[in-house]
């Protein structure tokens, strides 16, 4: 019987596809600098406005969701750390404990929001239109700045969550042989799986003319000393986006919580 | 079946130790800038709060994000984008300042 050995050669390129997603984080920072340089130029219009409405925002909740958040980041590194030690559960409760920390984040943002809405605070509200100019742009700015902030929060929980079902089946590679593509080093044998002595432990039916593809999947957990950054990078692309969404959180509570 | 001759594959597994470390600092700047908040500095006030978020937002970038261990290209691409937001605020201030 003559074996033939086909190589399982999947291109994947780790730094191309890193550099894709700094690239991506960058227009990211843009957007909310953007929104950042209007706080800035208001601020600096409103001074004494923005002080009295910060005073309204609840500096203990804003500490605690910097927390959750901070510590949501510890999790989330910690879960890539443990793929590249070649724990899988490790990384599952991690990256879990990630998604949870980030729903917690916006349950608090929802009670803020909606002890703010119950007070007639919220863009539009006339309660709020009798108000110093000033404060009318802050709440403005604070709504538009953590609602998008909390979309992406909440984008991020659900990237996170994609992950998860990903770290929990992967890494698994596809090959497919078609006719014309490779078939025809198969054609006359069978597909089996050895052991390293070549004693088979699966054999497949033979591969006759009737055959137009042969698909083999391999699914495998990498334990540390055979470890592949690129079998991860999607989980830690998506672990640079929950980290800029908590860079900019960063931002985002001194200059609305910490200004009274 | 392998990437062995891939030079990628050789990155060093982080140890779990630093990201605690890392994580405990950004506590500790959290409750230094709630505090430095209570405390009247005057104007300075923001400059305390912005230079502490800038220095939690580097200790982000370098060991949660990584940064610390990627190629010069990445911090290319970060000083471009902070110098682009200097720029911006920069320029908008000379106008905005001086009206």
């Amino acid at each position: 019987m003559s074996t033939h050995s086909i190589a399982l050669e999947q291109h994947k390129d780790y730094t191309g596809s890193k550099i894709a997603i700094w690239l991506f984080l960058i227009t990211e920072v843009l957007l909310f600098g953007g929104m950042f340089l209007l706080y800035s130029v208001y601020r600096a219009d409103f001074a004494q406005d923005f002080h009295h409405a910060a005073a309204e925002l609840d500096t203990l909740v804003g500490t605690l969701n910097t927390l959750i958040l901070l510590t949501s980041s510890l999790s989330m590194a910690l879960s890539i750390a443990a793929t590249h030690h070649g724990n899988r559960k490790l990384a599952l409760i991690m990256l879990a404990l990630t998604v949870i920390m980030g729903g917690a984040f916006m349950v608090n943002k929802y009670l803020e929001w909606g002890a703010k809405i119950s007070h007639h605070i919220y863009p539009g509200s006339e309660v709020l239109l009798a108000r110093p100019k000033g404060e009318i742009i802050f709440f403005g700015l604070y709504f538009t700045m953590t609602g998008v902030h909390g979309l992406h929060v909440l984008v991020g929980m659900v990237l996170l969550t994609v992950m998860f079902f990903r770290v929990l089946n992967q890494p698994a590679s596809e090959v497919r042989f078609a006719a014309g593509h490779g078939l025809q080093h198969a054609a006359g044998g069978r597909l089996a799986i050895v052991d390293e002595r070549g004693t088979p432990l699966w054999k497949g039916e033979r591969i006759d003319g009737t055959v137009e593809h042969i698909v083999v999947k391999t699914r495998y957990w990498p334990v540390k000393e055979r470890f592949r950054v690129q079998d991860f990078n999607q989980l830690e692309n998506s672990g640079l986006y929950w980290h800029i969404v908590d860079i900019i959180w960063i931002f985002l509570f001194p200059l609305f919580y910490l200004i009274t | 079946m392998s990437h062995d001759h891939d030079h990628e594959a050789a990155h060093e597994p982080v140890s779990y130790g630093i990201y605690f470390v890392t994580w405990l600092a950004l506590l500790v700047l959290t409750a230094i800038t709630v505090t430095a908040a209570g405390l009247h500095f005057g104007a300075l006030n923001v400059l305390v709060a912005l230079a502490i978020a800038a220095t939690k937002a580097t200790i982000v970038l370098y060991f949660f994000m990584h940064l610390k261990y990627e190629t010069t290209i990445f911090h290319r691409m970060l000083v471009i984008v902070i110098v682009t937001l200097a720029i911006f605020i920069g320029l908008t201030f000379t106008d905005v300042l001086f009206r």
